[in-house]
């Protein structure tokens, strides 16, 4: 059983990415869509925090959402793995459910 | 609404702007003038082009007074002052040409 | 004109996610037109819309970061960042695009329209303007 997390807030506005790290069992993933996608960035307050999560859940962030919003890959936590929609189709085919964090 | 050009119906708001400004072409700016009796001079097609590459770089249409700047920039002063523009474009510069050049009315018009 | 208002725009949300960024970018030009006092200040997630390289091509949707770059047409020139918000967001000045104006008043010399001031400069900021709008 796994689930795929969605994240479509900005962590520094709402905290829908800390709950869904939270909340999140070991093995599931998480794609980080719109909003979302600034989570994704190294260097910021909640950088480690995501770090941290990636122990136990594997990070993907949504590449056209990265692109509307000016952030280079270089800009990304190393580890995350940058999806395109088929991408994300692809995750929610290979796992069980989908959680979205609002 | 809708605007017929050599057999193509395009669609209009009720203001008769196009819907789609991708779907602009010369012929639609012809057409529409024609509708209110205007003629298109070499005069009317350099203000025409000139919103199209604004709107191009800046993803707006030019509010009156930023255009007969920017006119008065690029074509010079004798250009760049609102009689001129309103001789041309007597229902209104940003208006009337925004139209012809297939882009919303200007930001701030009512 | 007699009596004119310093008006504070603030900007705290990024753009795309949610519409207030393009909102408050058509309210500033709007309000523009009236020839006032007008600073805009880009605080939390609202220093995003300034990002460089955004590109919505493949989002279908309309990339009005470039609108930022006529803001100088509008005689809208006082873009104030907040430095806290910045480096939350490992941010620097160098990621966002330069914006600019040209000065009526100096022969049209191109000069930069933004400011990176601290959270207390900007808190002194919007206690001396007259009208304050949050988006």
């Amino acid at each position: 059983m796994s689930i795929l997390h969605t994240v479509n807030k900005s962590p520094f506005d709402r905290n829908s990415l800390d709950a869904c790290i939270r909340l999140a069992v070991k093995g599931g993933s998480v794609l980080l869509i719109e909003d979302g996608v600034y989570g994704a960035m190294k260097g910021t307050n909640k950088s480690d925090m995501v770090t941290h999560a990636m122990k136990d859940l594997s990070f993907y962030v949504l590449g056209p959402d990265l692109k509307a919003r000016g952030i280079d890959e270089e800009k990304l936590i190393d580890g995350i793995k940058v999806v395109d929609y088929s991408g994300f189709v692809t995750l929610t085919v290979e796992n069980d459910k989908a959680q979205a964090w609002l | 609404m809708g605007i017929e050009v050599n057999g193509k119906v395009f669609e209009t708001d009720e203001e008769g702007y196009l819907s789609n400004l991708n779907e602009w072409t010369p012929e639609v700016a012809t057409a529409m003038a024609k509708d209110e009796d205007v003629d298109l001079s070499e005069s009317h097609w350099q203000v025409i082009n000139f919103l199209r590459e604004y709107y191009e770089e800046y993803q707006i249409a030019p509010a009156v007074r930023v255009l007969t700047k920017a006119i008065g920039k690029k074509l010079g002063p004798d250009k760049g002052n609102s009689k001129y523009l309103y001789e041309l474009f007597p229902y209104g510069p940003g208006k009337q040409a925004c139209k012809y050049a297939g882009l919303p009315k200007p930001t701030g018009c009512v | 004109m007699s009596d004119i208002k310093k008006f504070m725009y603030v900007n705290r949300k990024a753009p795309y996610g949610t519409i207030y960024a393009w909102e408050s970018l058509e309210v500033v030009l709007i309000g523009a037109a009236f020839e006032q006092d007008v600073s805009v200040a880009f605080v939390d997630d609202g220093v995003y819309q300034l990002i460089k390289g955004q590109d919505t091509t493949e989002l279908g949707i309309k990339n009005f970061s470039a609108t930022y770059k006529a803001l100088g047409d509008y005689d809208v020139n006082k873009l104030y960042i907040e430095k806290e918000s910045l480096d939350a967001r490992g941010l620097t000045l160098d990621d966002l695009m330069p914006l600019t104006y040209e000065d009526e008043n100096d022969n049209w010399a191109e000069k930069n329209s933004i400011r990176v001031v601290s959270s207390q400069e900007l808190a002194e900021l919007f206690e001396h303007s007259d009208v304050l709008f949050n988006f």
